[in-house]
Protein backbone atom coordinates (compact mmCIF):
# COMPACT_ATOMS: atom_id res chain seq x y z
CA UNK A 1 0.00 0.00 0.00
CA UNK A 2 2.72 2.80 1.19
CA UNK A 3 4.49 1.46 -2.21
CA UNK A 4 1.86 1.77 -4.12
CA UNK A 5 0.99 5.37 -2.87
CA UNK A 6 4.14 6.70 -3.83
CA UNK A 7 4.14 5.53 -7.77
CA UNK A 8 4.79 8.02 -10.20
CA UNK A 9 1.36 8.88 -11.17
CA UNK A 10 0.68 9.72 -7.05
CA UNK A 11 3.86 11.95 -7.47
CA UNK A 12 1.98 13.70 -9.70
CA UNK A 13 -0.83 14.46 -7.22
CA UNK A 14 1.49 15.45 -4.63
CA UNK A 15 3.05 17.64 -6.58
CA UNK A 16 -0.29 19.42 -7.80
CA UNK A 17 -0.75 20.28 -4.31
CA UNK A 18 2.24 22.18 -4.59
CA UNK A 19 0.55 23.94 -7.81
CA UNK A 20 -2.47 24.75 -5.67
CA UNK A 21 -0.09 26.47 -2.78
CA UNK A 22 1.48 28.47 -5.08
CA UNK A 23 -1.27 30.00 -7.39
CA UNK A 24 -2.80 30.75 -3.91
CA UNK A 25 1.28 32.41 -3.09
CA UNK A 26 1.23 34.01 -6.12
CA UNK A 27 -2.81 35.23 -6.29
CA UNK A 28 -2.85 36.36 -2.54
CA UNK A 29 -1.03 39.37 -3.20
CA UNK A 30 -1.85 40.47 -6.74
CA UNK A 31 -5.54 40.24 -5.98
CA UNK A 32 -4.51 42.37 -3.28
CA UNK A 33 -2.84 44.90 -5.36
CA UNK A 34 -5.48 44.53 -7.83
CA UNK A 35 -7.79 45.42 -4.70
CA UNK A 36 -5.99 48.00 -3.52
CA UNK A 37 -5.46 49.75 -7.02
CA UNK A 38 -9.46 49.16 -7.22
CA UNK A 39 -10.21 50.79 -3.96
CA UNK A 40 -7.77 53.58 -4.24
CA UNK A 41 -9.28 54.23 -7.27
CA UNK A 42 -12.53 54.59 -6.63
CA UNK A 43 -11.75 56.95 -4.04
CA UNK A 44 -10.43 59.02 -6.59
CA UNK A 45 -11.34 62.94 -6.70
CA UNK A 46 -10.65 62.36 -10.88
CA UNK A 47 -14.44 60.93 -12.18
CA UNK A 48 -13.69 59.09 -14.69
CA UNK A 49 -11.20 56.88 -12.88
CA UNK A 50 -13.29 56.88 -9.67
CA UNK A 51 -16.58 55.59 -11.94
CA UNK A 52 -13.72 52.72 -13.14
CA UNK A 53 -12.75 51.50 -10.17
CA UNK A 54 -16.54 51.28 -8.73
CA UNK A 55 -17.35 50.06 -12.14
CA UNK A 56 -14.56 46.73 -11.75
CA UNK A 57 -15.81 46.17 -8.42
CA UNK A 58 -19.92 46.31 -9.35
CA UNK A 59 -19.36 44.14 -12.28
CA UNK A 60 -17.65 40.68 -10.60
CA UNK A 61 -20.56 41.33 -8.05
CA UNK A 62 -23.53 39.87 -8.75
CA UNK A 63 -22.69 37.09 -11.65
CA UNK A 64 -21.73 33.98 -11.04
CA UNK A 65 -17.98 33.95 -10.74
CA UNK A 66 -17.43 30.65 -12.40
CA UNK A 67 -18.70 32.42 -15.61
CA UNK A 68 -16.47 34.75 -14.65
CA UNK A 69 -13.77 31.89 -14.14
CA UNK A 70 -14.94 30.72 -17.80
CA UNK A 71 -15.30 33.73 -19.60
CA UNK A 72 -11.97 35.37 -18.39
CA UNK A 73 -9.56 32.30 -19.99
CA UNK A 74 -10.77 32.40 -23.37
CA UNK A 75 -10.96 36.10 -23.32
CA UNK A 76 -7.84 37.52 -22.18
CA UNK A 77 -6.02 34.44 -24.48
CA UNK A 78 -7.91 36.39 -27.47
CA UNK A 79 -6.50 39.40 -26.18
CA UNK A 80 -3.26 38.68 -25.54
CA UNK A 81 -3.30 37.18 -29.36
CA UNK A 82 -5.11 40.18 -30.34
CA UNK A 83 -2.13 42.10 -29.66
CA UNK A 84 0.62 40.56 -30.58
CA UNK A 85 -1.44 40.25 -34.06
CA UNK A 86 -1.75 43.55 -34.87
CA UNK A 87 2.17 44.38 -33.29
CA UNK A 88 3.78 41.65 -35.43
CA UNK A 89 1.47 41.26 -38.19
CA UNK A 90 0.15 44.66 -39.63
CA UNK A 91 -0.18 43.70 -43.06
CA UNK A 92 -2.93 41.01 -42.62
CA UNK A 93 -5.81 41.85 -44.33
CA UNK A 94 -8.06 39.41 -43.17
CA UNK A 95 -10.66 39.60 -40.31
CA UNK A 96 -9.55 38.01 -37.39
CA UNK A 97 -13.35 37.01 -36.57
CA UNK A 98 -14.09 34.46 -39.33
CA UNK A 99 -17.81 33.15 -38.56
CA UNK A 100 -17.15 31.16 -35.75
CA UNK A 101 -13.44 31.33 -35.75
CA UNK A 102 -10.56 33.27 -34.23
CA UNK A 103 -7.79 33.24 -36.49
CA UNK A 104 -4.05 35.57 -35.72
CA UNK A 105 -1.39 35.00 -38.06
CA UNK A 106 0.57 32.52 -36.88
CA UNK A 107 3.57 34.42 -35.19
CA UNK A 108 1.01 35.70 -33.10
CA UNK A 109 -0.12 32.58 -31.78
CA UNK A 110 0.13 32.31 -28.01
CA UNK A 111 1.85 30.02 -26.56
CA UNK A 112 4.16 29.40 -30.21
CA UNK A 113 2.94 26.33 -32.15
CA UNK A 114 6.68 24.47 -31.46
CA UNK A 115 7.23 25.48 -28.07
CA UNK A 116 7.78 22.91 -25.39
CA UNK A 117 5.04 21.58 -23.00
CA UNK A 118 6.13 23.16 -20.15
CA UNK A 119 5.23 26.47 -21.58
CA UNK A 120 2.38 25.66 -22.83
CA UNK A 121 1.42 24.38 -18.89
CA UNK A 122 2.80 27.68 -17.91
CA UNK A 123 1.05 29.56 -19.27
CA UNK A 124 -2.00 28.22 -18.64
CA UNK A 125 -1.35 28.20 -14.96
CA UNK A 126 -0.10 32.38 -15.95
CA UNK A 127 -4.19 32.66 -17.02
CA UNK A 128 -5.32 31.23 -14.11
CA UNK A 129 -3.42 33.27 -12.45
CA UNK A 130 -4.47 36.02 -13.66
CA UNK A 131 -8.09 35.21 -13.65
CA UNK A 132 -7.98 34.57 -9.65
CA UNK A 133 -6.32 37.94 -9.60
CA UNK A 134 -9.01 39.49 -11.20
CA UNK A 135 -11.96 38.38 -9.78
CA UNK A 136 -10.63 38.45 -6.07
CA UNK A 137 -9.14 41.64 -7.23
CA UNK A 138 -12.77 42.87 -6.88
CA UNK A 139 -13.92 41.24 -3.45
CA UNK A 140 -10.53 42.86 -2.42
CA UNK A 141 -11.28 45.89 -3.67
CA UNK A 142 -14.74 46.20 -2.19
CA UNK A 143 -13.59 45.41 1.03
CA UNK A 144 -10.72 47.94 1.45
CA UNK A 145 -12.66 50.09 -0.39
CA UNK A 146 -14.84 49.84 3.29
CA UNK A 147 -12.38 49.65 5.23
CA UNK A 148 -10.56 52.94 4.16
CA UNK A 149 -13.94 54.75 4.91
CA UNK A 150 -14.11 52.84 8.18
CA UNK A 151 -10.88 54.47 9.77
CA UNK A 152 -11.90 57.20 11.50
CA UNK A 153 -12.78 60.78 9.89
CA UNK A 154 -11.22 62.56 12.79
CA UNK A 155 -8.14 60.84 12.35
CA UNK A 156 -7.46 62.29 8.66
CA UNK A 157 -8.78 65.71 9.81
CA UNK A 158 -6.17 66.37 12.00
CA UNK A 159 -3.78 64.89 9.61
CA UNK A 160 -4.48 67.90 7.39
CA UNK A 161 -4.36 69.97 10.18
CA UNK A 162 -1.07 69.26 10.44
CA UNK A 163 -0.58 70.20 6.95
CA UNK A 164 -0.02 67.00 5.30
CA UNK A 165 -0.63 67.04 1.60
CA UNK A 166 -3.82 64.69 0.48
CA UNK A 167 -0.63 62.22 -0.88
CA UNK A 168 0.85 61.58 2.77
CA UNK A 169 -2.52 61.50 4.48
CA UNK A 170 -3.32 58.53 2.09
CA UNK A 171 -0.12 56.96 2.42
CA UNK A 172 0.85 57.69 6.09
CA UNK A 173 -2.44 57.70 8.16
CA UNK A 174 -4.95 55.83 6.17
CA UNK A 175 -3.14 53.03 4.90
CA UNK A 176 -1.47 52.20 8.41
CA UNK A 177 -5.29 52.28 9.91
CA UNK A 178 -7.03 50.97 7.47
CA UNK A 179 -5.82 47.16 7.65
CA UNK A 180 -7.72 46.44 11.09
CA UNK A 181 -10.82 47.13 9.22
CA UNK A 182 -10.33 45.61 6.28
CA UNK A 183 -8.63 42.60 8.11
CA UNK A 184 -12.21 40.29 8.55
CA UNK A 185 -13.54 40.80 5.18
CA UNK A 186 -9.87 39.75 3.97
CA UNK A 187 -9.65 36.71 5.71
CA UNK A 188 -13.11 35.76 4.75
CA UNK A 189 -11.96 36.29 1.62
CA UNK A 190 -9.01 34.01 1.97
CA UNK A 191 -10.84 31.34 2.78
CA UNK A 192 -13.19 32.31 -0.10
CA UNK A 193 -9.84 31.69 -2.24
CA UNK A 194 -8.70 28.76 -0.53
CA UNK A 195 -12.22 27.13 -1.39
CA UNK A 196 -12.00 28.52 -5.36
CA UNK A 197 -8.80 26.74 -6.11
CA UNK A 198 -10.50 23.81 -7.58
CA UNK A 199 -11.99 25.49 -9.75
CA UNK A 200 -8.12 25.29 -11.44
CA UNK A 201 -9.23 22.21 -13.01
CA UNK A 202 -12.20 24.29 -14.92
CA UNK A 203 -9.37 26.28 -16.09
CA UNK A 204 -7.60 23.36 -17.73
CA UNK A 205 -4.39 23.06 -15.31
CA UNK A 206 -4.00 19.56 -13.99
CA UNK A 207 -4.57 20.05 -10.44
CA UNK A 208 -5.50 17.92 -7.32
CA UNK A 209 -8.64 17.41 -9.31
CA UNK A 210 -7.73 16.02 -12.20
CA UNK A 211 -5.34 13.71 -10.76
CA UNK A 212 -7.37 12.53 -8.36
CA UNK A 213 -10.24 11.84 -11.31
CA UNK A 214 -7.45 10.11 -13.29
CA UNK A 215 -5.96 8.21 -10.70
CA UNK A 216 -8.96 6.80 -8.72
CA UNK A 217 -10.84 5.63 -11.88
CA UNK A 218 -10.73 2.02 -13.35
CA UNK A 219 -13.59 1.99 -15.86
CA UNK A 220 -11.22 3.34 -18.58
CA UNK A 221 -9.40 1.00 -20.67
CA UNK A 222 -6.23 3.16 -20.74
CA UNK A 223 -6.08 2.85 -16.80
CA UNK A 224 -6.72 -0.82 -16.24
CA UNK A 225 -3.12 -1.24 -14.92
CA UNK A 226 -4.31 0.18 -11.85
CA UNK A 227 -4.60 -2.87 -9.12
CA UNK A 228 -7.97 -1.11 -7.50
CA UNK A 229 -11.78 -0.73 -8.60
CA UNK A 230 -13.22 2.81 -8.32
CA UNK A 231 -11.35 4.56 -5.85
CA UNK A 232 -12.45 8.04 -7.23
CA UNK A 233 -14.84 8.48 -4.12
CA UNK A 234 -11.61 7.92 -1.91
CA UNK A 235 -9.68 10.42 -3.64
CA UNK A 236 -11.73 12.80 -3.31
CA UNK A 237 -12.30 12.28 -0.19
CA UNK A 238 -8.88 12.97 0.71
CA UNK A 239 -9.15 16.27 -0.82
CA UNK A 240 -11.84 17.13 1.57
CA UNK A 241 -10.18 16.29 4.51
CA UNK A 242 -7.00 18.37 3.02
CA UNK A 243 -9.39 21.60 2.65
CA UNK A 244 -10.80 21.07 5.81
CA UNK A 245 -7.75 21.24 7.37
CA UNK A 246 -6.21 23.93 5.31
CA UNK A 247 -9.21 26.26 6.16
CA UNK A 248 -8.67 25.05 9.76
CA UNK A 249 -5.28 26.13 9.87
CA UNK A 250 -5.99 29.30 8.32
CA UNK A 251 -8.71 30.22 10.51
CA UNK A 252 -6.10 30.04 13.75
CA UNK A 253 -3.56 31.89 11.98
CA UNK A 254 -5.99 34.52 11.10
CA UNK A 255 -7.10 35.54 14.46
CA UNK A 256 -3.40 35.30 15.45
CA UNK A 257 -2.89 38.02 13.12
CA UNK A 258 -6.04 39.68 13.57
CA UNK A 259 -4.72 39.48 17.79
CA UNK A 260 -1.71 41.52 16.85
CA UNK A 261 -2.98 43.75 14.68
CA UNK A 262 -5.93 45.19 17.30
CA UNK A 263 -2.86 45.78 19.30
CA UNK A 264 -3.37 49.61 20.81
CA UNK A 265 -6.07 50.65 17.83
CA UNK A 266 -9.10 52.58 19.33
CA UNK A 267 -11.53 49.94 18.58
CA UNK A 268 -13.78 47.79 21.07
CA UNK A 269 -11.78 45.11 20.03
CA UNK A 270 -8.15 47.24 20.85
CA UNK A 271 -9.98 49.10 24.05
CA UNK A 272 -10.54 44.74 25.27
CA UNK A 273 -7.07 43.83 24.97
CA UNK A 274 -5.81 47.28 27.10
CA UNK A 275 -7.53 46.15 29.51
CA UNK A 276 -6.80 42.96 29.96
CA UNK A 277 -3.40 43.49 29.46
CA UNK B 1 -36.20 29.72 -39.03
CA UNK B 2 -37.67 32.65 -37.19
CA UNK B 3 -37.15 33.26 -33.52
CA UNK B 4 -40.43 32.30 -32.71
CA UNK B 5 -39.71 29.15 -34.11
CA UNK B 6 -36.30 28.82 -31.87
CA UNK B 7 -38.43 29.42 -29.02
CA UNK B 8 -40.88 26.68 -29.58
CA UNK B 9 -38.14 24.33 -30.47
CA UNK B 10 -35.54 25.08 -27.51
CA UNK B 11 -37.23 26.94 -24.63
CA UNK B 12 -38.15 23.76 -23.06
CA UNK B 13 -34.91 21.50 -24.53
CA UNK B 14 -33.00 21.70 -20.98
CA UNK B 15 -35.99 19.29 -19.77
CA UNK B 16 -36.26 17.27 -22.60
CA UNK B 17 -39.46 18.93 -24.46
CA UNK B 18 -39.06 19.99 -28.23
CA UNK B 19 -36.17 19.38 -30.57
CA UNK B 20 -33.06 16.83 -29.60
CA UNK B 21 -30.64 18.38 -31.56
CA UNK B 22 -28.47 21.21 -30.63
CA UNK B 23 -27.84 23.85 -33.19
CA UNK B 24 -24.30 23.13 -34.69
CA UNK B 25 -23.97 25.75 -36.68
CA UNK B 26 -25.11 29.46 -38.08
CA UNK B 27 -25.39 29.99 -34.04
CA UNK B 28 -28.20 33.31 -33.95
CA UNK B 29 -28.35 35.36 -30.91
CA UNK B 30 -31.69 34.34 -30.63
CA UNK B 31 -30.97 30.69 -30.03
CA UNK B 32 -27.95 31.59 -27.75
CA UNK B 33 -31.01 33.76 -25.64
CA UNK B 34 -33.55 31.22 -25.87
CA UNK B 35 -31.46 27.91 -25.12
CA UNK B 36 -29.10 29.65 -22.20
CA UNK B 37 -32.66 30.19 -20.68
CA UNK B 38 -34.13 27.34 -20.85
CA UNK B 39 -30.83 26.23 -19.09
CA UNK B 40 -32.43 28.89 -16.25
CA UNK B 41 -34.98 26.25 -15.65
CA UNK B 42 -32.25 23.76 -13.68
CA UNK B 43 -30.65 26.51 -12.20
CA UNK B 44 -33.49 27.73 -10.70
CA UNK B 45 -35.03 23.91 -9.87
CA UNK B 46 -31.73 23.39 -7.63
CA UNK B 47 -32.03 27.05 -6.14
CA UNK B 48 -35.64 26.92 -4.88
CA UNK B 49 -35.60 23.12 -3.64
CA UNK B 50 -32.33 23.28 -1.81
CA UNK B 51 -33.46 27.00 -0.75
CA UNK B 52 -36.86 25.21 1.00
CA UNK B 53 -35.54 22.53 2.50
CA UNK B 54 -32.97 23.66 3.66
CA UNK B 55 -34.48 26.38 5.76
CA UNK B 56 -36.09 23.93 7.82
CA UNK B 57 -32.72 22.23 8.37
CA UNK B 58 -30.80 25.82 8.75
CA UNK B 59 -32.94 26.18 11.86
CA UNK B 60 -32.55 22.73 13.28
CA UNK B 61 -28.86 22.77 13.07
CA UNK B 62 -28.21 26.43 14.43
CA UNK B 63 -30.53 25.21 17.56
CA UNK B 64 -28.90 22.37 17.92
CA UNK B 65 -25.27 24.41 18.07
CA UNK B 66 -27.06 27.11 20.19
CA UNK B 67 -27.68 24.22 23.24
CA UNK B 68 -26.02 23.10 25.78
CA UNK B 69 -26.13 19.35 25.63
CA UNK B 70 -23.29 17.95 23.57
CA UNK B 71 -25.06 14.94 22.18
CA UNK B 72 -26.76 17.97 19.89
CA UNK B 73 -24.48 20.82 19.78
CA UNK B 74 -21.23 18.82 18.63
CA UNK B 75 -23.04 17.15 15.63
CA UNK B 76 -24.17 20.65 14.69
CA UNK B 77 -20.76 21.66 14.97
CA UNK B 78 -19.31 18.80 12.77
CA UNK B 79 -22.07 20.03 9.91
CA UNK B 80 -21.53 23.08 9.71
CA UNK B 81 -17.60 23.13 9.62
CA UNK B 82 -17.36 20.16 7.44
CA UNK B 83 -19.77 22.08 4.71
CA UNK B 84 -18.39 25.23 5.15
CA UNK B 85 -14.64 24.66 5.18
CA UNK B 86 -14.83 22.56 2.02
CA UNK B 87 -15.24 23.80 -1.35
CA UNK B 88 -18.39 22.92 -2.71
CA UNK B 89 -17.01 21.49 -5.78
CA UNK B 90 -15.19 18.97 -4.23
CA UNK B 91 -18.56 18.21 -2.07
CA UNK B 92 -20.15 17.59 -5.51
CA UNK B 93 -17.30 15.36 -7.08
CA UNK B 94 -17.07 13.15 -3.91
CA UNK B 95 -20.47 13.07 -3.36
CA UNK B 96 -21.24 12.02 -7.19
CA UNK B 97 -18.50 8.73 -6.57
CA UNK B 98 -19.66 8.32 -2.86
CA UNK B 99 -23.13 7.54 -4.97
CA UNK B 100 -21.38 5.96 -8.06
CA UNK B 101 -19.98 3.52 -5.47
CA UNK B 102 -23.19 2.71 -3.58
CA UNK B 103 -24.69 2.20 -6.93
CA UNK B 104 -23.25 -1.51 -6.90
CA UNK B 105 -24.87 -1.85 -3.88
CA UNK B 106 -28.11 -1.13 -3.98
CA UNK B 107 -30.34 -0.36 -7.00
CA UNK B 108 -32.39 1.97 -4.88
CA UNK B 109 -29.00 4.73 -5.36
CA UNK B 110 -29.55 4.73 -9.29
CA UNK B 111 -31.72 8.11 -8.88
CA UNK B 112 -28.80 9.74 -6.54
CA UNK B 113 -26.51 9.96 -9.38
CA UNK B 114 -28.40 12.09 -11.67
CA UNK B 115 -27.91 15.74 -11.06
CA UNK B 116 -31.60 15.97 -9.84
CA UNK B 117 -31.61 14.04 -6.79
CA UNK B 118 -27.76 13.76 -5.98
CA UNK B 119 -27.02 17.33 -6.49
CA UNK B 120 -30.30 18.79 -4.95
CA UNK B 121 -28.73 17.06 -1.70
CA UNK B 122 -25.45 18.57 -2.20
CA UNK B 123 -27.30 21.64 -2.46
CA UNK B 124 -29.71 21.20 0.65
CA UNK B 125 -26.75 20.09 2.74
CA UNK B 126 -24.34 22.84 1.88
CA UNK B 127 -27.25 25.63 2.59
CA UNK B 128 -28.34 24.14 5.37
CA UNK B 129 -24.82 24.81 7.02
CA UNK B 130 -24.39 28.10 5.89
CA UNK B 131 -27.81 29.56 6.53
CA UNK B 132 -27.44 27.28 9.60
CA UNK B 133 -23.95 29.67 10.36
CA UNK B 134 -26.29 32.69 9.98
CA UNK B 135 -29.24 31.46 11.71
CA UNK B 136 -26.89 30.57 14.94
CA UNK B 137 -25.08 34.33 14.66
CA UNK B 138 -28.80 35.44 14.74
CA UNK B 139 -29.93 33.43 17.66
CA UNK B 140 -27.09 34.88 19.82
CA UNK B 141 -27.72 38.20 19.17
CA UNK B 142 -31.20 38.05 19.89
CA UNK B 143 -31.91 41.41 22.34
CA UNK B 144 -32.07 39.34 26.07
CA UNK B 145 -34.98 42.35 26.73
CA UNK B 146 -37.33 40.57 24.34
CA UNK B 147 -36.73 37.32 26.17
CA UNK B 148 -37.70 38.40 29.13
CA UNK B 149 -40.60 39.97 28.36
CA UNK B 150 -41.51 36.99 27.04
CA UNK B 151 -40.80 35.32 30.31
CA UNK B 152 -42.63 38.35 32.11
CA UNK B 153 -46.39 37.57 29.73
CA UNK B 154 -45.74 34.05 30.86
CA UNK B 155 -44.57 32.18 27.59
CA UNK B 156 -42.50 29.52 27.68
CA UNK B 157 -41.20 26.16 26.32
CA UNK B 158 -42.76 26.08 22.53
CA UNK B 159 -45.19 28.95 22.76
CA UNK B 160 -41.84 31.05 23.11
CA UNK B 161 -39.99 29.65 20.57
CA UNK B 162 -42.80 30.35 17.71
CA UNK B 163 -43.51 33.54 19.37
CA UNK B 164 -40.72 35.49 19.99
CA UNK B 165 -37.42 33.30 20.14
CA UNK B 166 -37.99 32.34 16.21
CA UNK B 167 -39.14 35.29 14.32
CA UNK B 168 -36.70 37.86 15.90
CA UNK B 169 -33.67 35.15 15.12
CA UNK B 170 -35.64 35.35 11.58
CA UNK B 171 -35.83 39.17 11.38
CA UNK B 172 -32.09 39.39 12.50
CA UNK B 173 -30.83 36.94 9.88
CA UNK B 174 -32.74 38.08 7.14
CA UNK B 175 -30.80 40.16 5.26
CA UNK B 176 -27.88 37.63 6.03
CA UNK B 177 -30.07 34.84 4.41
CA UNK B 178 -30.88 36.89 1.50
CA UNK B 179 -27.57 37.17 0.33
CA UNK B 180 -27.28 33.60 1.22
CA UNK B 181 -29.96 32.72 -1.34
CA UNK B 182 -28.31 34.69 -3.92
CA UNK B 183 -25.16 33.03 -3.77
CA UNK B 184 -27.25 29.06 -3.57
CA UNK B 185 -28.10 30.32 -6.92
CA UNK B 186 -25.17 31.15 -8.17
CA UNK B 187 -23.82 28.16 -6.79
CA UNK B 188 -26.18 25.84 -8.82
CA UNK B 189 -23.61 26.68 -11.59
CA UNK B 190 -21.04 24.33 -10.27
CA UNK B 191 -23.34 21.74 -10.56
CA UNK B 192 -23.05 20.12 -14.32
CA UNK B 193 -19.12 21.01 -14.18
CA UNK B 194 -18.71 18.85 -11.61
CA UNK B 195 -18.58 14.83 -11.86
CA UNK B 196 -22.58 15.16 -12.64
CA UNK B 197 -23.46 14.06 -16.38
CA UNK B 198 -25.67 16.09 -18.46
CA UNK B 199 -27.62 13.02 -19.78
CA UNK B 200 -28.97 13.73 -23.27
CA UNK B 201 -27.40 17.45 -23.24
CA UNK B 202 -29.71 18.58 -20.90
CA UNK B 203 -27.76 20.80 -19.00
CA UNK B 204 -27.88 24.20 -16.95
CA UNK B 205 -27.46 27.82 -17.85
CA UNK B 206 -23.86 27.24 -17.73
CA UNK B 207 -23.92 24.36 -19.40
CA UNK B 208 -25.07 25.91 -22.72
CA UNK B 209 -22.98 29.12 -22.20
CA UNK B 210 -19.95 26.92 -22.52
CA UNK B 211 -21.41 25.33 -25.67
CA UNK B 212 -21.87 28.41 -27.36
CA UNK B 213 -18.59 29.40 -25.97
CA UNK B 214 -16.65 26.52 -27.14
CA UNK B 215 -18.37 25.96 -30.62
CA UNK B 216 -18.24 29.71 -31.73
CA UNK B 217 -14.52 30.22 -29.57
CA UNK B 218 -16.22 33.91 -28.85
CA UNK B 219 -17.08 34.04 -25.36
CA UNK B 220 -18.03 37.77 -25.79
CA UNK B 221 -21.85 36.64 -26.83
CA UNK B 222 -22.98 33.73 -24.50
CA UNK B 223 -21.61 34.77 -21.10
CA UNK B 224 -22.99 38.16 -21.00
CA UNK B 225 -26.24 36.08 -21.51
CA UNK B 226 -25.41 34.39 -19.06
CA UNK B 227 -24.93 36.94 -16.39
CA UNK B 228 -27.99 39.03 -18.02
CA UNK B 229 -30.09 36.02 -16.50
CA UNK B 230 -28.69 35.78 -13.41
CA UNK B 231 -28.79 39.25 -12.39
CA UNK B 232 -32.48 38.95 -13.30
CA UNK B 233 -32.75 36.03 -10.90
CA UNK B 234 -30.80 38.10 -7.96
CA UNK B 235 -33.27 40.76 -8.61
CA UNK B 236 -36.10 38.52 -8.63
CA UNK B 237 -34.35 37.13 -5.30
CA UNK B 238 -34.49 40.95 -3.86
CA UNK B 239 -37.63 42.00 -4.30
CA UNK B 240 -39.10 38.65 -3.42
CA UNK B 241 -36.89 38.85 0.01
CA UNK B 242 -37.63 42.13 0.57
CA UNK B 243 -41.34 41.75 0.92
CA UNK B 244 -40.77 39.15 4.11
CA UNK B 245 -38.01 41.79 5.38
CA UNK B 246 -41.05 44.06 5.48
CA UNK B 247 -43.43 41.88 6.80
CA UNK B 248 -40.76 40.51 9.11
CA UNK B 249 -40.00 44.12 10.50
CA UNK B 250 -43.63 45.43 10.41
CA UNK B 251 -44.01 45.89 14.33
CA UNK B 252 -41.04 48.12 13.99
CA UNK B 253 -41.25 52.04 14.12
CA UNK B 254 -40.20 52.98 10.40
CA UNK B 255 -37.14 54.52 10.78
CA UNK B 256 -35.25 51.55 12.41
CA UNK B 257 -36.38 48.66 10.25
CA UNK B 258 -33.05 47.47 8.63
CA UNK B 259 -32.99 47.19 4.93
CA UNK B 260 -31.43 44.69 2.84
CA UNK B 261 -28.10 45.85 1.64
CA UNK B 262 -26.09 43.87 -0.76
CA UNK B 263 -23.02 42.10 -0.33
CA UNK B 264 -20.14 40.99 -2.00
CA UNK B 265 -20.32 37.58 -4.31
CA UNK B 266 -18.88 34.87 -2.83
CA UNK B 267 -18.15 31.58 -4.01
CA UNK B 268 -18.42 28.67 -1.44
Amino acid sequence: MACYLTTGKHMAIYWSVGTVLLLLAITAPVALAFGFAGAAAARSRFLPLSLLGRGYVAIVRGVPDIAFFLFFVIALDQFFEWIRHEVKCPDWDQPIRQGNDFVVCAAAKLPQGNSAQWIHETYGFFLAVLTFAIVFGAFAANVLYGAMRAVPRAQLETAEAYGMSQRQCFWRILVPQMWVFALPGLSNLWMVLIKATPLLFLLGVEDIVYWARELGGSKTPRFTDYPHGDWRMWYFLGLLVFYLAFTRVSEVALDRIMKRLTKGQATTGGEAQRKTA
Amino acid sequence: MSCWETIADYSLRSIGIGERLLPRENFTLCQQVVLIGSGMIWNIYFGVIALVSGFFLATAVALGKATANPLLRKPSEWFIFVFRGSPLFIQFFFAYFAFLSLKSVSPIFDPFTAAWLGAAIVLFLNTAAYSGEIFYGALLSIPKGDLDAADAYGFSGWTKFRKITWPTMLRLAWPAYTNEAIFLFHATTLVYLSGFPAWRQKGDALYYASYFADKTFNPFVPYPILAGYFILVTLVIISLFGLMNRRLNRHLPQDVRGRIRLRMNLIR
